[in-house]
């Protein structure tokens, strides 16, 4: 039986709680060939900077296991570019588009968010989580005073709806989460990539050129459903999990959690098919359980 | 445009020490396939892809051949594939060489040890007008060989302990200046491939070469496989997968 899988984030209604991640769905067009891209619930789009950005040095991905260990540093054309260049394509093919932002400033945030109110993105996610720069990104992430900084610098200048990224390395996430709630976004989304290193034992060389980098994959998924369920707990506006799902499985336990939408990120690498199974699986778990609506399981995890 | 899928592998072949020719049957990705194209295969218990290149694409029959070397944990576990099995693949990727429009004209293949399987497509496409300069570690670990000939190709090897030359740089040099090659086609080790570039510059020839960079997505999306290179004078981070992973050697290697 065909279900409703619909559900709303930040106050914006999806088809379905499946989002493709920021930085594994590119800006859409890489996927647009194998299928209609508005099947998903939406898109969040690479992490968009003031100014055009080339990134670390190669090489900057390496296996792990369960995972992916990934230091590209926010390579992206610019915000200017994605406008002019992007945007027009994802908003005719895709659903809900999200514009995915990082800064190293406050007034790099401030200036992207201006330029992009004025677009028809749907949702702006502030990256305050990027591992892979020196400065901003994951600096402004790791403290309550720095997300509610952004958060606030953000909010003064776009009525758009915010979803804020939280960094999985801090102390306690629910601290950043609430500072960003004080601050007024809509949204909180996490984890962005644990920080994380690997050595090649016969060169003695850390695999990644950049040494470090964020890690992925079905290996963090126990770290981003154990943070879900602490931040859905500790805030009362929307929560979108991510980290680690490969499954429709692990998109129910992250919704169990507290997550009322998903993102899906390192399993599209595996399988570009993967979002879309994970709608369908969704899907069968409503029939074999008969949900009506995504509400029933969103936050009904049973602690023990 | 890309297709991703499983497919059965047809043919496999042990071909030299840790080397393995695979034939996979994917009517449309080989109808589709260009040489320097890639295909991304998943392997089963991995989070990546691996990219490997297409050494050759069989229209009529259908298949794509790999031939690929054992390196590291996850081509190992490929190489364990069985004929029969299915091969979880997207192909063919990246944008390929390019040929010459006319296909009279003189190419040199330059390739380096496992960088010599891309290159078999464009001597089936040129017939006998390309000449195949093939190096290698050492006699044991020559591959392909016949398979060159056999195409046509003015064949020449390169290795440490057989023939005239131990690396293909200098008889590369020795047909450049005798003249008459119209391009020259790359694919091997970075030093070697720098080498080749510099050849081809002080001789004015044109040249394209295939690079290899450890890989996300495969398709473009994930911009993980960066590679710099110099355009116009302006410095660009591109993708070895969609802008790639054939490059203008100047722009690789300025």
């Amino acid at each position: 039986m065909k279900r409703d899988l619909s559900v709303t984030v930040a106050g914006v209604k999806l088809s379905n709680p499946v989002i493709a991640a920021s930085g594994t769905y590119g800006f859409g067009e890489d996927y647009a060939g194998l299928y209609p891209l508005n099947l998903l619930g939406g898109i969040s789009c690479k992490g968009l900077t003031a100014e055009k950005r080339n990134g670390n040095p190669p090489p900057r991905i390496a296996e792990t296991p369960g995972g992916v260990l990934n230091s590209v540093g926010l390579q992206n054309p610019g915000v200017d570019a994605f406008i002019k260049e992007h945007l027009p394509f994802l908003k005719e093919k895709a659903d809900v588009v999200i514009a995915n932002i990082a800064g190293e400033t406050r007034d790099d945030y401030r200036n992207i968010a201006e330029k992009l109110d004025g677009t028809d993105v749907d949702i702006i996610e502030l990256n305050i989580s990027c591992p892979n720069i020196e400065k901003g990104g994951a600096a402004w992430g790791v403290s309550a005073d720095g997300a509610a900084a952004i958060t606030k610098t953000v909010r003064a200048v776009t009525k758009k709806p915010l979803m804020v990224k939280l960094t999985p390395n801090v102390t306690d996430i629910t601290e950043t989460a609430k500072a960003a709630e004080a601050q007024g976004a809509d949204c909180i989304s996490l984890i962005n990539t644990i920080l994380g290193m690997r050595i090649d034992v016969k060169t003695r060389r850390p695999v990644l050129r950049n040494n470090t980098g964020g890690l992925s994959g079905a290996a963090v998924l126990p770290v981003a459903v154990r943070m879900v369920w602490q931040v859905a707990n500790a805030v009362k506006i929307d929560v979108v999990g991510m980290g680690g799902i490969t499954r429709a499985e692990d998109a129910i336990e992250m919704m169990l959690a507290g997550a009322k939408a998903v993102q899906v990120g390192t399993a599209i690498m595996t399988d570009p098919y993967a979002p879309l199974k994970i709608i369908d699986g969704i899907e069968l778990y409503m029939n074999d359980n008969n949900i009506t609506d995504l509400s029933e399981i969103a936050g009904k995890v049973l602690p023990w | 445009m890309w297709q991703c899928g499983v497919y059965p592998l047809i043919e496999k072949k042990l071909i030299s020490a840790g080397i393995y020719s695979f034939s996979v049957e994917c009517p449309d990705a080989a109808k589709a396939a260009k040489p320097g194209q890639f295909a991304h295969i998943r392997i089963s218990g991995f989070t990546l892809r691996r990219p490997v290149s297409i050494c050759d694409a069989d229209k009529e029959n259908g298949t794509l051949r790999f031939v690929f070397e054992v390196r590291g944990e996850g081509t190992a576990r490929l190489s364990e594939t069985g004929v029969g099995d299915n091969i979880d693949i997207i192909a063919p990727l990246g944008n390929g060489f390019t040929l010459p429009e006319n296909p009279a004209r003189r190419v040199v293949l330059a390739g380096g040890g496992i960088g010599v399987p891309p290159l078999l497509g464009i001597a089936r496409i040129m017939k006998g007008n390309a000449a195949a300069i093939l190096g290698f570690k050492n006699s044991g670990k020559v591959i392909l060989e016949k398979d060159f000939k056999r195409a046509g190709a003015d064949v020449t090897i390169c290795a440490e302990d057989e023939g005239v030359h131990k690396t293909p740089i200098p008889p590369l040099a020795e047909k450049l200046s005798r003249g008459g090659v119209d391009r020259v086609y790359a694919c091997g080790p970075e030093p070697m491939l720098k080498a080749v570039v510099a050849e081809c510059k002080k001789r004015g020839v044109e040249c394209e070469v295939s690079l290899e960079q450890r890989m996300g997505c495969g398709v473009g999306a994930c911009v993980v496989c960066a590679c710099r290179a110099v355009r116009g004078g302006e410095e660009l981070m591109l993708r070895v997968c969609r802008d790639g992973p054939v490059f203008s050697g100047r722009e690789v290697f300025p």
